[in-house]
């Protein structure tokens, strides 16, 4: 046992910290309250040149063999000073990441390189549906074999970074009479394909600069070299990329988390009632306990379902309980951190209101926490056999 | 970065698993509804080590870590929760601050006995009017020629009824607050160290939890630990260790409890189907075996850092904290999985229950602990 991070993890988390604080932080509540997205995607270009792109891709393909363990503790320190970017960054890694281990070697250096220089601004993951959540084996869009192309039909909704992103990879039913979940191919769709159309931008609670779209797809036709991995396996490649995606999110949440606490922590030490620091209060104490107390816990978690990623063990329980728990702790230290600023905290005036919408997403995207907790009942009960 | 147990920690887990199955699973109803742990099972941990865990081999210790020593009390507890803490106060509440602060005569003279469990160790630190706020210990001792005469009473001592060794708190000037307190090692066979009563508990019935009254005890000079004033540093240092232990007492109890509730639910029928494919009880136990694996982590990196020599404070009051009250979490959901049965006390969670709570009253209240932690961050 070891538990401390490496030299190059250490570098890699400092980088990100001190991007984060330079350039992330002071735009991260202009982001939020403006319709003009136009500084974070300027930020996702240099965080690009920065290597955060592709932390856990092969040199080959534009990454920086940066590996699990330090794509956490860098995604982390970004979403400690804006998660929209953060989420960003994480999905980008994801679908870097997911045509790396299923996509051919003309489909990697086709979009890989692209998505890790900052080329393309961002990556898209479509999967959800209108009716196919938690249950993605549900899904519509069909995918019809038309010879020399793919021809698509359907439309995906929540997709993150949609107006700016380069390349989905989008799944699609190609097999109607499969079982269920053993008839989805998967596909990379390059933006700007005849029939990919953009839909309408959500309206959200937090999280407001990165992007979140209905995608449709109209007769989109697809050359056959778009079929990513094999025909009729697209399900077991979606549920396995959300696994590593998972880390990417609970890594978020604790940022989040910790960037609230962090700013409530500082304040409580300068506020005065009743004649004296509200620091010194028993209440405003526990919360800090607290809140720091299951943040490191997250923060075990996360830490050793990346290490497990990262050398070849299992790691789908383990990543399950960590975003579980990251964001569940998140939501609770952003819950305190406004209690302990009182009526500033509920004013824009204050960042911890913001890191409270942004925090509540966490719990849900990437895999309900209900459906982590099914993962990790379902493991254990495996396990007992 | 790496979150594997070394071979050696492996064989050692596996060791004490094996002896825990064959000599204290077994027994373990027998020693909570005896009030006892039998004196066979406890020759038989010294002789496996368990009780000098840490300490070094030169005093008769099994020159271990703190790691080891977590892994020996995780899984004693999941068998027994009384076993475990004995092991817990007898090594880092007595041993513990003979071997960091005693003289080379001190630990020679004090350390094999208690490595071999010849004689059980214990701290005496709490009393009636002192517990949370240690500083305010009343017992007095004023020096007479080369020996120290205490005057006082201690309580909620445990491992206080073998009147083995303890390690005493006292002060020769209680206005001076927790300034005035010295440390000093102390035979409980001496003159004037009277038992007033075991206490009768909720949970861990297995351990002797004792109260003394101290009446003109007479201490070797010889037996002072550390220097005169250094007492209440000791105390802090030697309570600091021992959350490492009271941590490693809870996790286990909730592993023991999780693997009852785990393998009840694969059994027990409702509704034509066993109740683990039920998501109420999946849920609990996905929520349960997560808040084990966080204590679990925090309270095997707080040992690691021990070992590491890294300052370990801020995690001890974490792994502490965060251990016990999953204890009490996932004890009250395994009596939950187990609906009407694990009421009953055929049913072993019903013991669990009740062993988990002490694990945040003692080493230090959870309320304390987040005194700890607080002054630490805020610092």
């Amino acid at each position: 046992m070891h538990l401390e991070l490496t030299e190059e993890q250490k570098l890699i988390q400092d980088t990100a910290r001190d991007f984060a604080r330079a350039e992330l932080e002071p735009v991260a509540a202009e982001l939020d309250q403006s319709d003009d997205r136009a500084p974070m995607l300027a930020n996702l270009k240099k965080l690009a040149e920065l290597g955060f792109m592709g932390l856990n891709i092969k040199g080959e393909y534009g990454g920086s063999e940066a590996e699990v363990i330090a794509f956490s503790v860098a995604m982390t320190e970004i979403s400690r000073a804006c998660a929209s970017t953060a989420v960003t960054v994480s999905v980008n890694n994801m679908v870097a990441e997911v045509i790396q281990s299923v996509g051919s070697e003309e489909q990697c250096t086709a979009y890989i390189p692209k998505i890790c220089s900052g080329e393309y601004s961002a990556a898209g993951f479509a999967l959800t549906e209108t009716g196919a959540g938690s249950d993605p084996a549900g899904m519509c869009t069909q995918a019809v074999d038309d010879g020399d192309s793919w021809v698509l039909n359907g439309s995906k909704i929540f997709i993150s970074s949609a107006p700016y992103a380069g390349v989905f990879v989008a799944w699609a039913v190609t097999d109607r009479e499969a079982p269920k979940g053993k008839g989805i191919s998967c596909f990379l769709v390059e933006a700007g394909t005849k029939g990919l159309i953009i839909g309408k931008e959500e309206k959200k609670m937090g999280q407001h600069a990165s992007a979140t779209n209905e995608v449709l797809f109209a007769d989109c036709r697809l050359p056959k070299s778009a079929l990513m991995g094999k025909l009729n396996d697209g399900f077991r490649i979606a549920v396995g990329e959300l696994t590593g995606g998972r880390i990417g999110i609970g890594s978020l949440g604790l940022g989040v988390g910790l960037a609230a606490m962090d700013y409530a922590t500082r304040y409580v030490t300068e506020r005065s009632q009743f004649g004296q620091k509200i620091s010194n209060f028993q209440a405003i104490q526990w919360m800090i306990a607290d809140g720091y107390t299951d943040l490191e816990a997250a923060r075990l978690l996360l830490m050793n379902a990346a290490y497990r990623k990262e050398f070849g063990k299992s790691f789908a329980k383990e990543a399950s309980m960590a975003k579980m728990f990251a964001t569940e702790a998140a939501n609770q230290a952003c819950y305190k951190a406004l209690q302990m600023l009182g009526g500033y905290g509920y004013t824009r005036d204050f960042p911890v209101e913001r890191y409270a919408r942004d925090a509540r997403i966490t719990a849900i995207y990437e895999g309900t926490n209900e459906i982590q907790r099914l993962i990790i009942s379902r493991e254990i009960l495996r396990n007992l056999n | 970065m790496n979150f594997e147990l070394s071979q050696d920690h492996k064989v050692l887990q596996e060791t004490v698993r094996d002896f825990v199955n064959k000599e204290i699973k077994p027994i373990a109803m027998k020693i909570d509804e005896d009030h006892m742990i039998p004196d066979a099972l406890v020759r038989k941990m010294g002789d496996m080590g368990f009780l000098g865990s840490y300490l070094p081999e030169e005093y008769g210790g099994a020159g271990l870590d703190m790691l080891s020593y977590a892994i020996v009390i995780e899984e004693v507890s999941k068998a027994c929760g009384s076993s475990g803490v004995l092991i817990s106060a007898h090594t880092s509440l007595a041993s513990g601050p003979i071997d960091t602060f005693g003289t080379e005569e001190q630990k020679k003279k004090w350390l094999p006995a208690l490595n071999t469990g010849d004689k059980i160790g214990c701290i005496l630190l709490t009393e009636p009017d002192a517990g949370s706020d240690a500083g305010a210990i009343t017992t007095s001792y004023k020096k007479e020629g080369d020996e120290y005469i205490v005057n006082g009473a201690k309580i909620f001592i445990t491992n206080g009824g073998y009147l083995g060794t303890g390690v005493l708190f006292a002060t020769h000037d209680k206005s001076l607050k927790h300034k005035g307190v010295s440390a000093f090692i102390v035979d409980l066979q001496s003159p004037g160290v009277v038992v007033l009563k075991h206490e009768n508990k909720m949970g861990i019935r297995g351990t002797y939890t004792t109260a003394f009254a101290l009446d003109d005890v007479r201490i070797p000079a010889a037996n002072l630990l550390g220097q005169e004033g250094q007492g209440f540093k000791i105390a802090m240092d030697t309570l600091n260790g021992g959350r490492i232990g009271i941590a490693s007492q809870a996790l286990g109890i909730a592993e023991g409890a999780f693997e009852r509730a785990l393998a009840y639910s694969k059994e027990r029928k409702q509704f034509g189907k066993t109740i683990s494919e039920l998501q109420a009880i999946q849920f609990k136990l996905a929520d349960m075996y997560a808040r084990i694996e966080t204590s679990k982590l925090m309270t095997y990196k707080a040992a690691w850092m021990k070992d590491a020599h890294l300052n370990y404070t801020l995690e001890s009051a974490m792994c502490k904290m965060l251990a016990s009250e999953a204890a009490t979490y996932v004890t009250k959901e395994a009596v939950q999985i187990h609906g009407g049965y694990g009421f009953i006390c055929d049913y072993e969670v019903e013991r669990m229950y009740r062993d988990a709570k002490i694990t945040e009253i003692y080493e230090g209240t959870n309320e304390v602990q987040r005194v700890v932690i607080s002054k630490l961050l805020l610092a």
